[in-house]
């Protein structure tokens, strides 16, 4: 049973592919539009003449023009040189929970009787959507313990957003809106949780983590004040640290009147384990996409939703999904409501997604995602530890929950090399590896979430990547110094892209600023 | 027996000892000493009866999905900010590659494809908008057009923002909720004879307070704003900036918003080739290349740079402006928003070109001057209420009709049309009026239909 653990030799595909622009050929076209049809023109023309003037377009857009299959074929190519989760053990990307997005839920969301469905419809004839959207509310209720949600936010950062409305309404119907104006979150925290309640005009206090790695509570005993508004949670943070301590810190901050919101990107390793509701917590939000499984697409879209207590219920983003006897309506006479935060109700193949994921594990199965989640994460943790070079943050305590951040500091001082170094290195073995959040208080820090999706032989693969590594670095360092080899391309010069004289965001920026391959214009 | 579950690889009995072994616990409870008792959930959590077979579970989703009537599959003349375009196979053919869909925040080296295909939709929304820049999409047009105002007041050291004209008024909420409560908005409301910003009515409000005017073009009344260029300069008088929502659908034949002035051009790329999906969306903010401005985006933004081996390298801009690199200090914030659909948009563009996007315009506008044309011949109803020209919507006024648009939208639905959007709550001045919408997706035998229906109904 003990196979020793398989490194493939991998080649990402190189197309050498051209910049679209210069595929075009004049003339060509990808697609047809209907037509108006005879009818039509003879009754009003060609349309155009009757656009006023100063705004009818003098020229056309300088798109480029090509024939269906080249514009397949280059997208395709384009694909071919990215490595989607479904190709990798994507455990480097920590912090973002990459898990397996069962493909027969891509049927369900892609649906036209999903995609095709418009936002002001009739209730009466999106009664399946409204009925997905309030199942898995129900659902919700129960893996939070709290009792009302919206699934308005578009992502993650986005409901931190919710949240931050949320804690301002209820402040501002409370009269205490101009003395509640600090929001006190943590170091390890996502950044969107200091970010997002500067947006909604708050302070922002930063606790420092304490010699464990948690919250340091003296920190927090002193940043409590009558001008708390709220506090800003992950647990566990992205080191992986569960704070059993919990309760003490909500439970100060609502001595100083303070709601108590939760950042629960972190949520997969623990379902059906821990919830908002016993660390009493007044709101929560989740990643949809991520603990729930939607695939990233690259960066979105993505679904974050909002849970909070009945008495917060009011405030949420307008409108809600509710029942009534058989039927699903939307619900916009909420008086209190914080407002809206994202166009029409939220991003529903997400939310068919989300649903379909949960109900094809039951409280059961979810449990079993955590369980084996943390069971993943320590097993990578033992592994990574007996690599030279390689340490981990806060090394006092283990285990950890669903992922852990690690250090490459002593293959730093040993080798010279770090961990943007190994990023650089390891597409050459077909996976990725991100480094971490900044401000990089773990020197040469890397996180690593293994969820539930990946087997025992895939963990081994990517630690024997890691070590593999590691090695290079000790015995053959000009390996490392010039990866990545067997990648698309090769090392990115980087210092154009803080120069304004330098960047070029779109084609046509570099036609103007160059002459050739990234040759300056001399005029 | 212990339950095995497919996605879980590792829920398997074998797995699971060996590697316990190998921690050196006795069992995964081991792991949770961290967790104390009194923040466990008593008894598990209390869900569904879980459908653990994919047939088991297609039967219990296709119950619940098959409920509904997808608006795109039927005849409809719904928009207001959600639109039914035609949507290329190629493009659902891309976005569901499982390079695309399932990739989320790789490296320049595992990644190139992504960081190219959204440079290149960057670069194509720069060419529809005439533009230097543009953005990585944000969550939708509605916060596209909340941050292009927080830029603006950025840019110009301003806290008030007027909006103008006819504004959808559910971005205008988000908006509302994004600026609050650090900038203070103000409302210009339209011209009741054109629909149109008031351009004299414009500079008697403005003051050197004002941060930014933000006009939708078209309007969401639907009408085309043909006085952009005073507008704008009436803005920069008085050291405003000039922000403009546009639909992209309409720059095949109507002037970019950067040519009469504006200095943020923003919207949706919806109705670039992304389906309805009962209102999703991707915002773009597009600019000049001035450092001034580009400095105050959030969101990400792709650059070419060069590599070591002479191929087309990219890059992330100004890192150290977003909060993933700066945290409190940021501007504003950026996180998973949609860019999925900006790859999807830039396919769209390339498939459609020049020529295309020119044919969607002139074929919308020819279908909107038809729709209002054979609309008005019903007695009692009117698609004149503003003087000005339209494209995509339009106003359909039923107050003489002795009937209201509820009444009127649900006969339509009994015959299998969906009808304008009733906009007699949101817009009290105007009475009983609906918004219709007609895209290339509607033939003229749809608009007849729809005739002869409503003089059926209103008899």
């Amino acid at each position: 049973m003990n196979k020793t653990a398989m490194i493939r030799r991998f080649h990402q595909a190189s197309w050498d592919e051209p910049i679209i622009f210069d595929l075009s050929e004049p003339g060509q076209r990808g697609v047809l539009v209907p037509e108006a049809g005879p009818k039509i023109e003879e009754s009003v023309g060609d349309g155009l003449s009757a656009i006023p003037e100063s705004m009818r377009r003098s020229d056309i857009p300088l798109l480029p023009e090509m024939g269906q299959p080249q514009v397949l074929r280059h997208f395709n190519h384009l694909a071919q040189e990215n490595l989607g989760a479904d190709y990798n053990v994507d455990i480097g990307q920590g912090t973002c929970t990459m898990k397996y997005s069962p493909k027969v839920n891509e049927i369900f969301a892609t649906s036209s009787k999903i995609a095709d469905l418009h936002p002001y419809q009739d209730e009466s004839t999106v009664q399946g959507a409204l009925e997905v959207m309030y199942r898995l509310g129900e659902c919700f209720k129960e893996i939070s313990g709290l009792d009302c949600f919206s699934l308005q936010p578009g992502g993650g950062s986005h409901g931190a957003l919710a949240m931050a409305t949320v804690v301002r309404s209820y402040f501002r119907d409370r009269g205490e809106e101009d003395r509640r104006d600090e929001v006190i979150t943590t170091f390890f925290s996502h950044p969107a949780d200091a970010a997002v309640p500067i947006v909604k005009g708050f302070k922002v206090v930063v606790l420092p983590p304490d010699k464990d790695g948690l919250p340091d509570f003296e920190a927090f005993k002193a940043a409590l004040s009558d001008r708390t508004a709220a506090i800003f949670f992950t647990n566990p943070e992205d080191t992986g640290i569960f704070n059993g301590r919990i309760k003490d810190f909500t439970g100060l901050a609502r001595k100083f009147g303070a709601l108590c919101c939760y950042d629960q990107a972190n949520a997969n390793g623990l379902l059906g384990i821990a919830r908002a509701k016993e660390a009493d917590f007044d709101l929560s939000f989740f990643n949809l996409h991520k603990t729930f499984s939607s695939p990233h697409g690259c960066g979105g879209p993505a679904t974050g939703l909002v849970a909070a207590r009945q008495f917060l219920g009011t405030y949420l983003p307008a409108p809600l999904v509710v029942k009534k006897g058989d039927r699903f309506s939307l619900d916009w006479d909420m008086p209190k409501s914080c407002g809206k935060i994202k166009a029409f109700y939220g991003t529903l193949p997400v939310i068919v997604r989300a649903y379909a994921w949960i109900m094809s594990l039951g409280a059961e199965g979810l449990n079993e995602a955590s369980r084996v989640a943390i069971l993943n994460n320590n097993y990578v943790m033992k592994k990574l530890l007996s690599i030279k070079g390689c340490s981990i943050s806060f090394p006092d305590h283990a285990p950890r929950i669903e992922q852990a951040r690690y250090s490459w500091r002593k293959l730093k001082e040993d080798t010279g090399f770090g961990t943007e170094d190994v990023q650089r290195r390891i597409a050459d073995f077909g996976t990725h590896y991100w480094s971490s959040h900044e401000p990089w208080v773990i020197p040469e820090p890397f996180t690593v979430e293994p969820s539930e999706s990946y087997s025992k032989a895939d963990l081994d693969e990517f630690c024997a990547i890691l070590e593999r590594i590691s090695q290079e670095c000790y015995d053959d360092p000009d390996t490392i110094r010039h990866a990545p080899h067997n990648s698309t391309i090769h090392h990115v010069d980087h210092d154009v892209l803080d120069d304004p004289d330098l960047w070029a965001i779109t084609w046509r920026s570099y036609k103007k600023k160059y002459d050739g391959y990234f040759e300056r214009r001399k005029d | 027996m212990k339950k095995v579950y497919p996605y879980i690889p590792n829920s398997a009995p074998e797995a699971q000892k060996e590697m316990l072994e190998y921690i050196g616990v006795q069992s995964i409870d081991d792991l949770l000493v961290d967790i104390p008792k009194e923040l466990r959930i008593r008894g598990g959590l209390k869900l569904p009866r879980p459908c653990l077979s994919e047939a088991e579970l297609r039967r219990h989703m296709d119950g619940i999905i098959d409920k509904n009537i997808p608006a795109g599959r039927s005849i409809s003349f719904l928009g207001a900010g959600c639109y039914n375009h035609q949507v290329p196979a190629v493009v659902d053919e891309v976005v569901s590659s499982a390079e695309f869909l399932t990739a989320y925040a790789g490296e320049p080296y595992e990644d190139h494809g992504r960081f190219q295909a959204l440079f290149e939709y960057q670069s194509m929304m720069a060419e529809l908008l005439d533009v230097d820049v543009c953005n990585v999409p944000t969550y939708d047009g509605a916060q596209a057009a909340a941050t292009s105002l927080r830029m603006a007041s950025r840019v110009s050291g301003r806290n008030v923002i007027l909006l103008a004209g006819a504004i959808d008024p559910d971005r205008r909420a988000v908006i509302e909720t994004y600026l609050d409560p650090v900038l203070s908005v103000e409302y210009l409301g339209y011209d009741e004879k054109t629909g149109l910003v008031n351009p004299a009515e414009l500079k008697e409000i403005l003051n050197d307070k004002v941060a930014a005017v933000y006009v939708e073009n078209p309007s969401f009344l639907g009408s085309i704003e043909e006085r952009g260029a005073s507008i704008a300069q009436i803005a920069h008088d008085e050291g405003a900036l000039f922000v403009v929502y546009v639909d992209p659908s309409s720059l095949g034949v109507l002037t970019p918003p950067s040519r009469y002035g504006a200095d943020i051009s923003c919207g949706d790329i919806q109705s670039l080739g992304i389906h309805m999906n009962y209102g999703t969306g991707g915002g773009f903010i597009a600019t000049k290349d001035d450092p001034r401005i580009v400095e105050e985006y959030p969101s990400r933004l792709f650059s070419l740079a060069p590599t070591s081996g002479g191929e087309w390298g990219f890059g992330d801009v100004l890192w150290e402006r977003t909060s993933f690199a700066n945290r409190e200090t940021a501007k504003e914030f950026v996180g998973t928003h949609s860019a999925l659909w900006g790859i999807g948009a830039g396919v769209y563009l390339a498939t459609m070109g020049p020529r295309g996007m020119e044919d969607l315009g002139r074929g919308i506008m020819q279908r909107s001057l038809y729709a209002k044309k054979r609309l008005s011949e019903i007695p009692g109803v009117s698609t004149d209420r503003f003087g000005s020209v339209s494209f995509k919507e339009f106003v359909v006024d039923f107050n003489h009709t002795g009937k209201c648009v509820k009444d009127i939208n649900e006969y339509l639905l009994g015959k299998g049309i969906f009808g304008g959007k009733d906009i007699s709550s949101d817009f009290k001045e105007l009475g009983q009026c609906a918004l219709f919408c007609v895209t290339e997706m509607i033939s003229a035998e749809d608009i007849d239909f729809l005739v002869e229906t409503l003089r059926d109904c209103l008899g």
